[in-house]
């Protein structure tokens, strides 16, 4: 059976295996048997094995070293290129968060392939969906040179375990010069939370415009905390400095797909549909009831956000006790 | 500090966007095509790093004979002069495809700095600085929510989830941003009138030695099996608060198991 390779992102707190990467694994056993890619400073392997093994890795290949964390995307690129001349897997499957996406196009380079990003389902042909210009178009596509590379968008397939060997296979990292250019000094966390990452979550509360202020986002951040939710912005609410950019949903922000999307005060501009139109259950409050969010909501609530969240907040609240 | 600004024309993101049903390429003709909106924020960036250490910018885009429209606006806001890649055999490329095209534009030029947006509002693969950074083999500094050049040193802070990573490399180097960095500045009517005489060079495939085989819909890495519309959502629950909203809301969650 063909081998089929799939980059394994981990949470930076802990360590532990990210939703993305089950996910990943799971999409990929469509292709063939997978083997997880372990690649980062040392030991960051033995929290992460029995995981990947539990959602269907017959191997992990571990490339540890230092250098792996300290340089810029390039050395994981470099080491997946080295795998992929070693094995010549039958595709190669990442999970399509920021750094993954620019492993993928270094790693297409250096294998003469093809890539398709942010993928939310690949067929066992190696044909793959996207969805595209503000979820307006589904697109069928295939790799037509060298190994195909996919990353695959968050929340777009279910992770179910496939318990296999997990048997672990050491790398041997020797990086390049050109790979050690661009060093990263120093990871800086501004914002603690315990809430779920945003492209992660399966339910996200966003706010926009309608939430009038910075402090009022409190009320998004309780409905979120209700559900044990991620919070999220428009545009317009992270331009008018309600909240930070690294949480917004849109266009030139973040692309989520989550189980059930809860859009307070958001009028629904193509720009935010870009990035939430996909997600499983949309529910709208706005007060304006023509806001273009109700064409897309599957429940909406036509009234004043003040009133209706706050007392939402405090029903769900009260039933989970 | 001489840099170049890599700009790209995309059909505006917020009217109705398509496939065009005969090859599945971006739509252009009949679209309102517009700059990529994040490519401003880079094109501003490269003006105040050329305020601060003098140089040149330069704009670089690969596109239609239309495209001039972006490239004009681009000078209006201040850039020097421009480059128009521009050949009918590029119709349909892919990202990579494309990479090829502007790592050769870019070897022709004198260049510091290369800045581009973080990612385009049509295509969103949001890879070419990693793919320009192989293929010129200087360092990528992607995703900048700030920039500082010290000496031969770029530094930029990278924008990741509640925070940022500090990178630093030598130039020359690449550096994508965000609309986080700055408030790009509107073109004022001088800089209008100033822009139709600034110099921009047209490029074809030929004057790159670019094999234009090797670029294009055709020879692609990827290719469009299908487009289908996605199917419209069927019609949802809409009621109005009349005290009892979120009682209802609460009730649609329950009900859908959502909570």
């Amino acid at each position: 059976m063909a081998e089929v390779l799939v980059l394994v992102e981990l949470n930076p707190a802990d360590g532990t295996v990210r939703k993305g990467t089950l996910e990943a694994l799971t999409a990929a056993r469509a292709l063939g048997e997978v083997s997880a890619v372990v690649a980062g400073g040392p030991g960051v392997a033995a929290g992460a094995r029995d995981r990947l093994a539990e959602y269907g890795a017959a191997k992990v290949y571990v490339a540890e070293s230092p250098e792996i964390d300290e340089y810029l995307v390039a050395p994981k690129a470099e080491v997946l290129a080295q795998l992929v001349a070693q094995v010549s897997p039958a595709a190669v499957v990442i999970p399509s968060s920021p750094e993954g996406r620019e492993v993928a196009g270094r790693l297409a380079l250096k294998t003469g392939s093809g890539f398709l990003t942010d993928v939310t389902e690949i067929a066992p042909d190696g044909t793959a969906t996207q969805v595209v210009f503000a979820g307006a178009q589904i697109v069928h596509s295939k790799v037509t040179v060298g190994t195909p590379i996919y990353t695959l968008r968050g929340n777009s397939v279910t992770p179910e375990p496939a318990p296999a060997a997990g048997e672990q296979v050491p790398v041997e990292v020797s990086l390049s010069e050109q790979a050690k250019q661009t060093r990263v000094v120093d990871k800086v966390v501004e914002q603690k939370s315990n809430r779920p990452e945003l492209t992660e979550a399966a339910i996200v509360v966003s706010g926009g415009r309608g939430v009038a202020s910075a402090e009022n986002f409190s009320i998004i951040e309780g409905l979120a905390d209700s559900l044990g939710a991620a919070v999220g912005a428009s545009r317009a609410a992270v331009d008018s400095g309600f909240y930070p950019h690294s949480f917004q949903v849109g266009q030139t922000g973040k692309t989520v797909s989550p189980t059930l999307y809860i859009a307070v005060g958001i009028s629904g501009a193509i720009q935010h549909r870009a990035g939430m139109q996909t997600s499983k259950t949309i529910v709208a409050v706005n007060k304006d009831p023509e806001a273009p969010i109700f064409e897309l909501a599957d429940f909406g609530v036509v009234g004043d956000l003040f009133q209706v969240v706050p007392a939402a907040t405090e029903q769900i609240a009260s039933r989970r006790g | 500090m001489n840099i170049v600004v890599l700009v790209k024309q995309v059909p505006d993101s917020g009217t109705q966007r398509s496939l065009d049903p005969s090859d599945n390429t971006v739509a252009r003709a009949g679209a309102d095509n517009v700059i990529n909106e994040i490519d401003e924020y880079a094109i501003e960036e490269a003006l105040q790093v050329k305020q601060a250490q003098g140089g040149e910018v330069t704009i670089l885009t690969v596109g239609p004979a239309s495209a001039t429209d972006a490239i004009r606006k681009a000078l209006s806001m201040g850039a020097d002069k421009a480059v128009h890649v521009t050949d009918d055999a590029i119709h349909g490329s892919c990202a990579i495809q494309t990479s090829a095209i502007l790592a050769a534009a870019l070897q022709q030029l004198d260049y510091d700095l290369v800045l581009m947006g973080a990612t385009s509002t049509d295509g969103q693969v949001a890879v070419m600085p990693a793919l320009l950074s192989e293929r010129l083999g200087i360092p990528q500094l992607s995703g900048a929510q700030k920039l500082t050049v010290e000496g031969s040193t770029v530094k930029v802070e990278r924008q990741t989830d509640g925070g940022f990573w500090a990178l630093e490399a030598p130039l020359p180097a690449i550096v994508s941003t965000w609309d986080t960095i700055n408030e790009p500045r509107y073109p004022s009517f001088k800089g209008i009138m100033a822009a139709k005489k600034k110099p921009v060079t047209t490029m074809s495939l030929a004057d790159l030695g670019i094999d234009p085989s090797t670029v294009g819909l055709a020879t692609a890495t990827s290719a469009v099996v299908d487009v289908t519309g996605r199917p419209p959502k069927g019609e949802g629950v809409k009621v109005t608060d009349e005290g009892d909203g979120a009682q209802k809301l609460v009730g649609y969650l329950v009900e859908q198991k959502l909570v």
